[in-house]
């Protein structure tokens, strides 16, 4: 008696699957829009997509699901799950191209929700099988930058210029590098002043403990005040600060603006890079501590060279925190006129126009996103290290 | 030569040294014994200033320890201790050439210096030195932490329970490859532990201390056959103090002349390793025989024995 027995059935990939398969029968892949504020109406892909490449589409669907479910191999299912991302977005784009009159510029393509469901499920099938792949902290980085030079070169070529989102791209394109400049400035700006000034709080942590519980109790208290009662909080005294000194307003600090979001940034960063200054320090080995001064090294050069350095993957670990925290709070920061990508969000909500809320949101994402892989890249290598 | 000078460290109002006296000789070893909190770690920590005393001082060949900026102090006096304390985000060359960088040594100096120490402390040079110290075992961890000590030939080395976190057997290797360094530099060393073996085994003097006071400080045959304290007696342990005796002679010591015996044992080998040989071969003497193969004369059951009682 023979028996045929069929691979072990991968549990994410049953999952994904069948997330998949529904969002393929289910949910429209794209949304059609007379304008850019009407309601839309789904349209499937045997609406726009010819025979042919429907069936080729269909075919690397299937065979994505299959990789999903049944392949162990980590590299076969990376390759076979970035063909099923490059076969959903030539898709969308062929959706932009096909429904769009010639030479219309008011109708809106938007991506529908089976696009974004099929989009992620495959997102997380690559970020699975990259996971399972291992790649050290220099293949992590490099695999980034070939993602973002791929996406990059894919908009630039102008394969997705009818879609809904790049309609609001096309509008808003000078406005756009000019919020981006400022998310990032904001966010990384608040970040390197809270690092100048956590960073000596936190040491100052360390030596003297009667003050840690006081300094830690007062940062956690900051950090629980909501963002948005935090930015209104400081809109008083900076307003205040400006009208008393015309010197400060025209530096631009104000009671809106800028000013208020990088001082609210500042002080959310604060607990994080010192709370992870501290229990770096404390890590540090006491003996290796004990020897360095036993050998005749000064209080500073145990600090520069010995301590910092070994405390440095865990505040690296806490500016990481921050910086992707940071990268979020920057958003709420366009309510009260500190600019960034916030502004796109909240203008979109206003217009209820879903693509310009999107133009703001995707991009916030994938910075936090990429951030995120290149400390955690850091941090591992400095643990590596420093072992 | 080191002169403590009524050294004595408070704490509030516990005393933890209490106005200690003692001389150390250059080119000794002395070896500081007592129970856990018996001050004897203080007391070492106060020679390089770790500790600063309470009052009293720590005259070095004349100069009063004070007189010279901490840390500069301790750049001129080798430390090592249990954990060995070595830096993990330096490799092994990078932790011996510490205290030489501090001191401004050329870069040739200082490898050469390295490449000396991890020969002499049988470690590889070719590949240990570019090592991280957790790529190492916990015995070569512990040579490179005396290496790292002794990196700036200091005259003086101390060491604070050094071998206390060795396994028994690496611990004895260690021990003996501590008493070679020794010699081979002529280094004063001065070294905390609690354990009495390890005491009798190293120490040219033994300094006994409790409760913050040195009950006796001499050589280690006198702390057993003229102990000033009750304490010293229970610490050198009762039961088998005559076999301690007996460890701190060597055979070629106490040979005599006489005619050849079958048994043979060898020179530098202890008393006590010599009467265990003589019980177990079941005879009564043998000849000692030199490192170089020549005779030294011949030991006797009798004469061994003699040697291990009281007076």
């Amino acid at each position: 008696m023979s028996q045929r027995r069929l691979p072990a059935l991968d549990p994410l990939g049953a999952l994904l699957s069948a997330i998949g398969v529904a969002a393929l029968v289910f949910l429209p892949f794209v949304v059609f829009k007379a304008n850019r504020v009407v309601p839309g109406e789904a349209r499937t892909l045997l609406e726009f997509l010819p025979a042919g490449p429907l069936l080729a589409f269909d075919l690397m669907l299937a065979v994505a699901a299959g990789t999903a479910l049944f392949v162990a191999n980590a590299r076969w299912r990376l390759a076979v799950a970035l063909l099923g991302v490059i076969a959903v977005a030539m898709a969308v784009a062929a959706a932009g191209n096909a429904l769009t009159p010639p030479g219309n510029k008011v109708v809106r393509v938007a991506p529908g929700a089976g696009f974004w469901v099929l989009l992620i499920a495959l997102g997380l099938m690559t970020t699975d099988a990259i996971t399972r792949l291992r790649p050290g902290p220099a293949m992590r980085v490099l695999l980034l930058a070939l993602f973002a030079a791929a996406a990059g070169l894919a908009f630039a070529s102008g394969a997705f210029d009818h879609l809904s989102i790049m309609r609001e791209y096309a509008v808003n394109s000078d406005r756009f590098a000019r919020e981006a400049r400022q998310h990032v400035l904001l966010a990384f700006g608040s970040l390197a002043a809270a690092v100048v000034v956590a960073l000596p709080v936190g040491i100052l942590c360390h030596r003297i403990p009667r003050i840690r519980a006081g300094v830690i109790g007062t940062l956690n208290l900051i950090q629980t005040i909501p963002s948005i009662a935090l930015f209104g909080i400081l809109m008083a005294p900076l307003g205040a600060l400006a009208a008393a000194f015309p010197w400060a307003a025209e530096h631009g600090i104000r009671g809106i603006g800028t000013a208020p979001a990088v001082v609210a940034l500042f002080l959310y960063s604060l607990l994080p890079v010192v709370a992870n200054t501290v229990v770096g320090l404390a890590r540090v080995s006491p003996a290796a501590v004990d020897a360095a001064r036993g050998m005749g090294l000064t209080t500073r050069q145990i600090l520069a060279h010995i301590e910092i350095p070994l405390a440095l993957p865990v505040i690296l670990t806490g500016i990481r925190i921050v910086l992707v925290q940071n990268i979020g709070l920057v958003t709420v920061a366009a309510l009260i006129g500190g600019g960034g990508f916030g502004a796109f969000v909240f203008q979109g909500i206003g217009q209820t126009a879903m693509d310009l809320v999107l133009l703001g949101a995707i991009p916030i994402v994938m910075l936090a996103f990429s951030s995120a892989v290149v400390l955690d890249a850091l941090v591992d290598l400095m643990n590596r290290a420093a072992r | 030569m080191i002169s403590i000078e009524s050294l004595t460290k408070r704490y509030g109002s516990s005393t933890v040294v209490d106005a200690v006296s003692m001389s150390i000789e250059s080119g000794s070893i002395t070896v500081i014994v007592g129970t856990s909190g018996s001050g004897k770690s203080t007391l070492l920590r106060m020679i390089n200033r770790l500790v600063e005393p309470t009052s009293g001082r720590v005259l070095i060949d004349g100069a009063d320890t004070t007189s010279t900026p901490a840390h500069l102090l301790r750049r001129q006096i080798g430390y090592a201790i249990q954990s060995h304390g070595l830096f993990p985000h330096r490799t092994v060359a990078e932790n011996i050439a510490t205290v030489p960088h501090l001191l401004g040594w050329e870069k040739a100096r200082i490898t050469a210096r390295v490449a000396e120490l991890l020969r002499v402390f049988q470690l590889d040079v070719a590949t240990c030195g570019r090592k991280f110290p957790h790529q190492l075992s916990g015995g070569e961890q512990q040579r490179v932490g005396v290496a790292r000590a002794l990196a700036a030939e200091p005259a003086l080395l101390l060491m604070d329970e050094p071998f206390g976190a060795l396994d028994p057997v690496i611990r004895s290797k260690a021990q003996d490859d501590l008493l070679d360094i020794q010699r081979r530099f002529g280094t004063t060393i001065v070294l905390v532990t609690h354990d009495m073996d390890e005491a009798f085994r190293l120490g040219d003097r033994v300094a006994v201390m409790r409760e913050g006071r040195v009950l006796q400080h001499d050589r280690p045959g006198l702390l057993l056959t003229h102990p000033a304290d009750p304490f010293v007696t229970r610490l050198s342990g009762t039961a088998e103090r005559a076999l301690r005796l007996l460890s701190l002679t060597t055979a070629g010591e106490l040979a005599e002349p006489g005619p050849p015996e079958k048994r043979t044992v060898a020179a530098a080998a202890s008393l006590r390793e010599v009467l265990s040989d003589l019980i177990w071969s079941g005879t009564d003497a043998a000849t000692v025989m030199n490192s170089d193969g020549t005779s030294a004369g011949r030991l006797t059951l009798a004469r061994l024995l003699a040697h291990g009682r009281q007076d």
